[in-house]
């Protein structure tokens, strides 16, 4: 059982730069220079893949056509199970993604491997492989090993690694697909719109509200708020879902991307992992929150625990 | 027609905890234990399939967990589950998501329903993997991350949208009966009248053991997972540069930082 086998994620033509983040990871799972670095793409046109996919890092690029264009559990399970009969890979890597959480249980459970999800650190010790994960809503961390387990996959946290500089000319082989029936078929891809045409993936300057404001009611000064400070108004997953905002103003993985936002101020957000992840590209992060507990002061820069009604009406005397 | 609906009492933490001596997990009086959140939807989902429905539709709450297990289960009751199944066995402690799916899957053969929800994760450990880890021990088919349904009881397919990162949603077919993991926000769930909350109190709870799922138990607890855990600690603390004073002293403070970054708005 040696090297690395990656599996790529790809989303409409594009590949997902998560993936690049586990050719990083890799590297550190390297137990020697023999140990090869293996990416697999699934695609209906996987050579497509194979520029963005040439970084330093990688040895191999393995193309596997199937039917579907797009990400579909049962193709992706039948491919990497075989893969991983046939090249007996020490450790597989997936991104911890909204595709992988479709078929890498499922690749693990019956194939028996070491499995992990939501892994953001692992390493070789003297006694195989320990991973990293979070528990009790991130409050603490939970180290885990695999006890006679040859192949371990491990489902790994996006923004943990760094992905690699520069590019290679790793050996591109096609990996015949074996033979599936597929019982999941995709139709079309939709984008979450709303009657409000906000624009937070070019907002610069965010404040976003969330569970703590505790009732509909309270919306509405937050709202004269954000207008007062000059921010564009967010909100996270539970403001969206109860339809307080529209879903085009949820930030964090599942909502849009802010990824030109610099200043976000988090007011009653205690910070659910998605939540975290989807903004921790931010320089600065600023969260307001009646509990000096709460997961998001782990990535703000600077934090206030007070009473978030309290903290805005005085705060909007300075505007 | 059945939908069976795997639920986990999940735990939380007290604000202040302590490690159990064994280093591996919190010690048990510090959790404070509820419902998982993401299966109040998938319990709701499988609700409104039952209640629009023509034609009879029992859904069954099904839970992995010892005693105290049964608060989850009696939630479910309370909001209208017809019946409720708890599996438990002392072997089975130590389990992970795996061997928690491997029971789920049995007590699914059991039942033999048309559809199976689980949550797309639990908020204390977030694996994301007991629902799709169940479908593939079943040879079913699966999806996660699914927002949006719609399934008539006994159809042979549902069409469904799942999540995706950056507010993008995914349409898909699937032939069923499948197993669905069910997003956060899919629906509303009800709450649970008074009336519903006394009356659940006084239903059967049908408590199933490893016998009687033809469950060896080196199938469960640690021998049957596919991880093992080596040591909980508690992690440093945040990098965040705490602002303390009044509440006016903060909220200059924070003026200042947004004037500042966000070049003078107002």
């Amino acid at each position: 059982m040696s090297g690395v086998l990656i599996i790529a994620e790809h989303r409409r033509g594009e590949l997902r730069p998560v993936t690049l983040e586990l050719v990083a990871a890799a590297q550190a799972a390297k137990r020697g220079a023999s140990d090869k670095v293996t990416v697999t793409v699934i695609a209906d046109e996987p050579q497509k893949f194979v520029p963005a996919l040439s970084v330093a890092g990688v040895d191999e690029i393995l193309t596997v056509k199937v039917a579907a264009p797009e990400f579909e559990p049962d193709s992706y399970e039948a491919v990497v199970k075989a893969l991983i009969e046939e090249r007996q890979p020490a450790l597989v890597l997936v991104p911890h993604s909204i595709d992988s959480f479709g078929y890498a249980a499922a690749v693990a459970a019956t194939g028996r491997y070491g499995f992990a999800t939501d892994v953001f650190r692992f390493e070789y010790q003297d006694d195989g492989l320990v991973a990293t994960r979070g528990g009790y809503g991130q409050k603490v961390n939970i180290e885990v090993d695999f006890p006679g387990k040859d192949t371990i996959v491990l489902a790994l946290r996006a923004n943990m690694f760094k992905p690699p500089e520069g590019t290679a000319s790793p050996s591109v082989v096609a990996f015949p697909a074996p033979p599936v029936k597929s019982r999941v078929s995709g139709r079309e891809f939709i984008e979450m719109s709303s009657a409000d045409d906000v624009d937070m993936t070019a907002a610069e300057f965010i404040l976003a509200i969330g569970r703590g404001i505790g009732e509909e009611s309270n919306v509405a000064q937050f709202k004269e708020l954000a207008e007062t400070v000059g921010a564009t108004l967010g909100c996270s997953r539970p403001i969206a879902d109860a339809g307080w905002l529209p879903k085009s103003r949820q930030i964090g993985q599942s909502g849009k991307t802010a990824s030109a936002c610099k200043l976000y101020v988090a007011m009653g957000i205690s910070g659910a992992i998605q939540h975290l992840a989807g903004m921790k590209h931010v320089s600065t992060i600023v969260a307001v929150n009646a509990d000096a507990g709460a997961s998001i002061f782990s990535i703000a820069k600077y934090g206030i625990v007070g009473d978030i009604f309290e903290i805005s009406e005085a705060l909007r005397e300075h505007f | 027609m059945k939908i069976l609906v795997a639920v986990k009492q999940v735990a939380a933490l007290d604000e202040d905890f302590e490690i159990r001596a064994d280093g591996k997990d919190v010690e048990p009086d510090f959790l404070v234990r509820d419902l998982n959140e993401w299966d109040d939807f998938s319990l709701e989902e499988a609700m409104k399939i039952k209640e629009s429905a023509s034609t009879p539709v029992e859904v069954v709450a099904v839970c992995i967990g010892p005693d105290d297990a049964d608060e989850a289960l009696r939630k479910c009751l309370a909001k209208g589950a017809d019946r409720a199944i708890r599996v438990w066995d002392d072997a089975i402690e130590g389990s992970d998501s795996i061997a928690i799916a491997r029971l789920i899957a049995a007590v699914a053969t059991r039942e033999a329903p048309d559809m199976l929800f689980a949550g797309v994760q639990s908020s204390d450990h977030t694996f994301a993997s007991t629902g799709i880890a169940t479908a593939s021990l079943l040879d079913w088919p699966h999806a996660a991350v699914v927002t949006s349904l719609t399934y008539t009881p006994g159809a042979n397919t549902a069409v469904f949208r799942r999540e995706l990162e950056g507010g993008v949603l995914h349409e898909m077919q699937i032939e069923c009966p499948a197993v669905l993991t069910i997003q956060l926000g899919i629906n509303t769930p009800r709450y649970a009248s008074l009336r519903a909350i006394k009356q659940a109190a006084a239903k059967p709870i049908e408590v199933l053991t490893l016998e009687d799922l033809g469950v060896a138990p080196m199938h469960v607890g640690e021998s049957g997972s596919l991880s093992r855990v080596r040591r909980m600690y508690i992690p440093e603390k945040g990098r965040a540069q705490m602002i303390e004073g009044s509440v006016e002293e903060k909220a200059a403070r924070l003026a200042q930082i947004i004037k500042e970054r966000a070049g003078g708005a107002a």
